[in-house]
């Protein structure tokens, strides 16, 4: 199908909005009623026609205003994008893999035309015909990885491999669930995951950190990861925590079902070809719980998971204060049935909401 | 003075030891305040030491109560500098110097230690070689994740950012590039409660 571009805003008057479409192909996060930390990683390969899986990197609807929101970041803050001298040649790497897979994957909006290391780039959706010369960052507006990740959704971490170990040493984020990219770059994977309550305990990190070193080029794998947040707001990053943060205390019985929104993120990791560096793309998809519920499965699982998830992960995620209004809401859609296995909406499948 | 021991906290704060003599070449030591004691400890286990040491002291607020007895140790060679930033150009240029098999001793506040064994990384000192106590002040060294200022010496929580003005919180995740704590605004789901400031570990 052909995308229809949303003209909408992350901030401000918040006029973000999911179509039917969006709502429907959502990565809803839980394949049970109930959620813990997990090394709940599996391979990269596809996914059902349709799915925010389907493709290497998932183009949706929002597209075109997501990256208008990442250029007003960059533009308050240069340092959302940063990459240690290093690592140049993983940003050539990055601006390859997206460039190829874009253009293979969705070719009436991208193509790259590569004549040697002359290489012409067409972004239909962003009116970008531009030719310059691959390797050689003088023909680039600016570095590589910030050049295409301007042009691609979520965040990026790039992770250069040293030892048995990963550096984060560079990387674009401006649609983070509250991390500095400019206080952790340089940190190792279990420093920059310090802050994360549980996991180290459960060995969840060394587990990780082992099947992340053994990734092979042309064999991706991913992940999800959920957290929420009031607004659609992609920017919630630390930098900025003393603008939105108070935006979570305007929540109220009326206005939580349109603005308290689960955020997910889509994280798939690649190896790179020429710097072996590791590339993590984090993508974040928004839902207003008003939407989240139009899926009967995923409103009565919701209910349960934020009912029962354990405190320290409600803190750390930041809504134990949000977490009673929350679950006044959600119980109405919560009729006691039992729920397929697995995170599919199964909307054929699945009784209505029994009132 | 007795040594100050840090509660357990998250793998990114660092951790520091005790310094032993180790055998070297040469041995570069840098110290502020209290840590001139860590130093003396050193010179006791292996007073033979300090003919090929170097020592770069910051009195702080200590004055001139440690820096004979540090003289008396007889290094190679003695400096005492006003200031961390006063001496860091001398710390640069003493670790490009440097020879394989120097030793790096760093002792006293956490800032301190944190910014040196920084150059010292940067000057390709292997981690091995270089070894730290802490000694003295628990004040911290933060950085405010809002407008990226720099508070030295931060001793409550919360405190005042140096730079902007907001109430920021201590944390205990830790950059290494910036040897600096993270400071995270702590009024900004409820403007104007800050609760009173209390000293850190009190
Ligand atoms: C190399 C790629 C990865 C990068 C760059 C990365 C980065 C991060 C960052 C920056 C945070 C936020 C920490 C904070 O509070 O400051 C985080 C959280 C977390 N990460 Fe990773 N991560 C990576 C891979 C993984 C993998 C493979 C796992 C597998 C289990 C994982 C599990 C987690 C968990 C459970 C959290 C807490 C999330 C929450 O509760 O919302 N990470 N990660």
């Amino acid at each position: 199908m052909t995308i229809q571009f949303n003209t909408e805003t992350f901030r401000d008057d918040y006029s973000f909005r999911n179509s039917d479409w969006a709502i429907k192909r959502f990565p809803f996060p839980f394949h049970e009623d109930s959620y813990m930390y997990s090394v709940n990683m599996e391979q990269h390969r596809g996914g059902p026609a349709g799915s925010v899986y389907e493709k290497r990197f998932d183009v949706d609807e929002h597209y075109v205003s997501e990256m208008a929101d990442r250029a007003i970041v960059l533009a308050e803050d240069p340092l959302r994008c940063q990459s240690l001298p290093h690592m140049t040649l993983a940003g050539w790497d990055t601006l390859e893999l997206i460039m190829v897979s874009k253009s293979e994957d969705y070719p009436d909006l991208f193509e790259l035309h590569r004549d040697g290391d002359r290489w012409r780039w067409i972004n239909k959706p962003m009116g970008i015909d531009h030719t310059f010369t691959f390797l050689d960052e003088t023909t680039l507006p600016c570095g590589p990885l910030e050049y295409i990740t301007r042009q691609a959704q979520g965040d990026y971490a790039v992770l250069d491999q040293r030892g048995d170990m990963l550096y984060m040493d560079a990387g674009m984020v401006t649609t983070q669930a509250d991390w500095s990219l400019d206080f952790d770059i340089g940190m190792d994977f279990f420093e920059w995951h310090a802050p994360v309550p549980l996991a180290h305990e459960m060995g969840i990190f060394k587990r990780a950190l082992k099947f992340l070193l053994n990734i092979q080029q042309g064999a991706p794998a991913r992940r999800l990861n959920w957290t929420m947040t009031v607004n659609p707001l992609l920017d919630t990053s630390p930098e900025n925590y003393h603008k939105w943060g108070v935006q979570k205390t305007t929540l109220t019985p009326e206005n939580i079902g349109a603005k308290q929104h689960l955020r997910v993120e889509l994280q798939t990791f690649y190896r790179l070809p020429r710097s072996n560096a590791l590339l993590f793309p984090i993508r974040c998809y928004l839902i207003a719980f008003q939407d989240l519920v139009t899926v009967p499965k995923w409103g009565r699982r919701l209910h349960r998971v934020v009912r029962d998830l354990p405190e320290e992960l409600a803190t750390y995620k930041g809504f134990i204060a949000n977490r009673p209004l929350m679950l006044d809401y959600l119980s109405r859609y919560d009729d006691g049935l039992p729920t397929s296995p697995g995170i599919w909406p199964d909307l054929e499948t699945e009784p209505p909401l029994q009132t | 003075m007795s040594k100050f021991q840090f509660p357990p906290s998250i793998s990114s704060r660092p951790v520091y030891g005790t310094l032993e003599p180790r055998p070297g070449k040469a041995h570069l030591m840098i110290a502020d305040a209290e840590g001139a004691e860590a130093l003396l400890d050193l010179a006791a286990s292996d007073a033979a030491l300090f003919a090929n040491a170097h020592i770069i002291y910051i009195p702080k607020d200590t004055g001139e109560t440690y820096v004979e007895r540090l003289r008396a140790l007889g290094p190679a060679q003695f400096y005492v500098g006003p200031s961390y930033a006063a001496s860091v150009q001398r710390i640069r240029r003493v670790l490009s110097d440097a020879h394989m098999g120097l030793q790096v001793y760093l002792a006293g506040t956490e800032g301190l230690m944190g910014q040196a064994q920084n150059e010292a990384m940067q000057a390709g000192i292997p981690h091995g070689a270089i070894q730290t106590e802490h000694r003295g002040s628990v004040a911290r060294r933060m950085q405010c994740v809002h407008c990226k200022g720099i508070t030295e010496d931060v001793t409550t929580d919360p405190f005042v950012c140096s730079h902007c003005g907001l109430n920021l919180f201590v944390r205990d995740h830790y950059s290494r590039r910036l040897a600096a704590f993270q400071g995270v605004c702590i009024d900004a789901e409820d403007p104007g409660n800050v609760p009173e400031p209390v000293e850190l570990y009190k």
